[in-house]
């Protein structure tokens, strides 16, 4: 477990870094929240010109191949996450990592090298009725009719639902999960728009009805269990949340930093009082911690280790709260300012609090660990 | 850094110091069986001191004590992750006693290491290490704790020697040590960070009336001493002569990351010594015998507590990756003490609430009733070794560079700020 970046990393960090500082601008998502579909087309697509989705696709399908894609995506995810990137960093590379270990030939020579250039963007369908983040909340059935596949069922809460142009969706095969690849505009596909706190991705539900899903759009062959599959995409999607909220949770924390440093109130900085100062500190603590479990996870993930369910449920846990809790503070130490639209604290407050909750909430985390541990 | 971090290349690689590490515990060291501390003060603690100095001297006959210790002085020469694998190698043996060896290796001998006279560092060093001499802290004053600088106790010379005079508070387990660090005011007429020496002090020298101090919870690990005219030959001047405040800077440095668990204290596994048992198996065991393990709000209290556990082997990874690079200053280890000392206290915390009333009956060695006593002191972990304010005031002023704050007595002699004193 090295925390240590090496020259490579240190680079990616860098061009991520500047590509997003010049790519994305939080007022533009202030004025134009999400919805300028060619503006986040033309973002993504440069975005993904960098390789940031093509990390786990190997080389002859695309050369873009990293040798250590969790750890180098991680860091993206870290860079993407202080710029609340709004193109579907995570989801589009859940997508491409389900595709990439179990997708059929014909499967993958469809979707990758359009998911690789940016021109086709993915999702991961996965919860269904109210906060029902785990294998055993999925409903949604598959039969078989014929040569194809028939679904029927909900899926709520999917992460940009109203942009990506495929979803990969969990379901059931008779008592097994399967996965497929289904096209937005499939027939049967009713896609409901939420009207989410987070301004910087979009929000649907998914109702499936009689819709028809050609065999080889079924991701992992008939027979095989996609349990552990499930798992590892759950455990992805959680590695790179973490990293995106401790970017965002550092940035906002340096913001507040520098805010209570040029900020004068009774003759001298506010970041003069002990009663911020110490606030501050106790916040360092738990901003230096979810970085920490942030990359314990990413290295735990890359390797594979033993803990590494019970790892991804305490550092979401960990940063889920502290992020929003944080960040929350920063706000009072901004004063009636940060209360305001064109200030960009309520930005990160929106993302922060959506991500809290989005594939397991602290709560849930937290049962889950006892689970892990053994109390039952 | 200076030499007290040794990491040589061509040291012995890591595999091969695993193996030999991991045979050698087993075909020396008993496996561990449940050795919570006892009571201080008590004949079977005096015991536990016994077994904690035998076993030190089995380990350093084996050739495994201060494995980051320079050779030279008697240690191994190796490196950190030396350490973490010895400690694997070691965790199911029953090596607990030897926490009363904390302080000694890892605060007290790296300080000795970077300031002591080479005569200074022979005569003790391989006697911290072999088991021979348990060292503790005289700093604190009943009127000096988080404002260190301005302790009483005077140091004068009279030609070969320092004159003590005064007394100290807040010295752990001081009654079974050999040896003490003493921070002693040697220039009145100085500001006070520039008057002050630190001196070398055999606990058990004509002058010094050492008395226990008896807990809330009637334990008694903390000491206070006394000094009537104590002679301390002017070799025992451990740096320079009013230099003694960059040496306690040190010296809390090296505690902060005995605390923050990468000191070159061999045993700094998290919780070694607090108790045999986990935390994790610690709540388990106590939400199981109270029966309510079921409870929804008491696996919540569980689930932070397992965050809380857990988080602290990254956050140290990733706080000692900054400082070594010197991406961190080294104040960065306020953090990590300020962390293990919230997250510790939060476990006492939790415990009283997943324990509900049957933790308020039963005796301190009570399975369950033990948590209450414990609770009662639970505030030691915030205060000693520098206040939860004090690192807050190091992180923000030092790691985070916000402005300091003023203080009416850094600026003047010492003997002026006694003067303006009210009475």
């Amino acid at each position: 477990m090295n925390p240590e970046l090496t020259e490579e990393q240190e680079l990616l960090k860098a061009t991520s870094r500047m590509f997003l500082e010049d790519s994305l601008s939080l007022d533009a998502l202030r004025h134009r929240p999400v919805n300028d579909a060619a503006l986040r087309r033309d973002f993504w697509s440069r975005a993904a010109g960098l390789g940031w989705t093509s990390m786990f696709v190997p080389d002859d399908l695309n050369d873009a191949l990293s040798d250590q894609p969790v750890r180098d995506l991680a860091i993206v995810a870290e860079e993407a996450g202080r710029c609340l990137e709004s193109g579907g960093l995570l989801e589009c590379n859940v997508v491409a990592y389900a595709l990439v270990n179990a997708g059929g030939r014909e499967l993958k020579g469809r979707l990758l090298p359009g998911l690789c250039d940016g021109s086709i963007t993915a999702s991961w369908a996965f919860a269904e009725g109210i906060d029902g983040w785990w294998k055993s909340d999925v409903q949604t059935r598959a039969t078989v009719q014929g040569d194809v596949y028939v679904l029927n069922g909900r899926k709520s809460t999917v992460v940009n639902a109203m942009s990506a142009d495929y979803f990969l969706i969990t379901a059931l095969v008779g008592d097994e999960l399967a996965q497929f690849i289904l096209p937005r505009d499939a027939e049967g596909v009713t896609i409901t728009k939420l009207e989410a706190l987070d301004l910087s991705r979009d929000f649907g539900d998914l109702s499936l009805h009689n819709v028809h899903v050609a065999r080889s759009f079924r991701v992992g062959a008939p027979g095989e269990s996609t349990d552990r599959a499930v798992d590892r995409q759950w455990l992805l999607a959680i590695t790179l949340q973490c990293a995106q909220m401790a970017g965002m949770l550092e940035r906002v924390f340096n913001l507040t930093i520098d805010y209570a440093q040029d900020r004068y109130a009774f003759g001298r900085p506010i970041a003069s009082y002990q009663a911020l100062k110490h606030r501050l500190a106790d916040h360092k603590v738990w901003v230096e911690a979810a970085l920490g479990l942030s990359t314990g996870l990413t290295e735990a993930f890359a390797d594979g280790t033993s803990n590494l369910q019970e790892l991804a449920c305490v550092a979401k846990a960990h940063v889920g709260d502290r992020s929003v809790e944080v960040i929350s503070d920063c706000a009072q130490i901004f004063g009636g300012i940060s209360m305001t639209w064109e200030h960009d604290l309520h930005l990160f407050l929106r993302r922060a609090t959506v991500d809290r909750v989005l594939y397991g909430s602290p709560i849930q985390l937290r049962e889950r660990i006892c689970e892990l541990v053994g109390l039952r | 850094m200076t030499g007290a971090t040794v990491e040589h290349t061509g040291v012995e690689d890591l595999e091969s110091f695993r193996a030999r590490a991991r045979t050698w515990a087993i075909e020396n060291l008993p496996v561990a069986v449940d050795n919570a501390q006892s009571r201080a003060d008590t004949e079977d603690h005096i015991k536990q001191v016994a077994k904690a100095r035998a076993t030190q001297r089995l380990v350093f006959d084996g050739g495994f004590a201060g494995l980051r210790y320079p050779k030279e002085y008697g240690g191994q020469g190796l490196a950190r992750d030396h350490q973490l694998a010895w400690r694997e190698a070691t965790s199911d043996r029953d090596i607990g006693c030897l926490s009363h060896f904390r302080v000694t290796h890892g605060i007290m001998g790296p300080t000795l290491l970077e300031f002591g006279s080479e005569e200074q560092r022979q005569r003790h060093i391989p006697a911290m290490l072999c088991g021979d001499e348990l060292w503790v802290q005289f700093l604190s004053e009943s009127s000096a704790g988080s404002d260190l600088a301005s302790l009483l106790t005077r140091a004068q010379r009279s030609s070969d020697v320092y004159v003590l005079n005064g007394s100290k508070i807040w010295s752990t387990f001081a009654q079974v040590s050999d040896y003490a660090l003493v921070l002693a005011r040697t220039n009145l007429d100085v500001p006070k960070h520039s008057g002050l020496s630190m001196f070398i002090l055999p606990i058990r020298t004509e002058g010094v009336t050492l008395r226990t101090i008896q807990l809330a919870t009637g334990s008694a690990e903390f000491c206070e001493e006394f000094f009537d005219d104590v002679q301390i030959p002017v070799t025992d001047i451990v740096g320079q002569e009013n230099d003694g405040w960059n040496v306690v800077m040190r010296l809390f440095f090296h505690e902060r990351n005995t605390v923050g668990g990468n000191s070159l204290n061999d045993q700094d596994a998290a919780g070694v010594g607090e108790s045999a048992l986990s935390t994790e198996e610690q709540l388990i065991s106590l939400a199981r015998s109270v029966g309510n393990f079921k409870d929804t709000h008491t696996r919540q209290l569980i689930g932070e507590a397992l965050v809380l556990d857990r988080l602290a082997d990254y956050t140290i990874l990733r706080v000692n990756t900054l400082m070594k690079s010197g991406a961190m200053p080294e104040s960065g280890a306020s953090i990590l003490k300020l962390m293990r000392s919230m997250s510790k206290y939060r476990f006492k915390e939790i415990a009283l609430e997943v324990g509900g009333t049957q933790v308020m009956f039963g005796g301190p060695e009570d399975e369950i009733g033990g948590h209450g006593h414990r609770w009662l002191v639970a505030r030691v972990g915030t205060i000693a070794g520098g206040s939860n304010e004090m690192q807050r005031n190091a992180i923000s002023e030092r790691v985070l560079g916000l402005p300091r704050d003023s203080s009416p007595d850094t600026l003047i002699p010492f003997r002026d700020v006694l003067a303006q004193r009210k009475r």
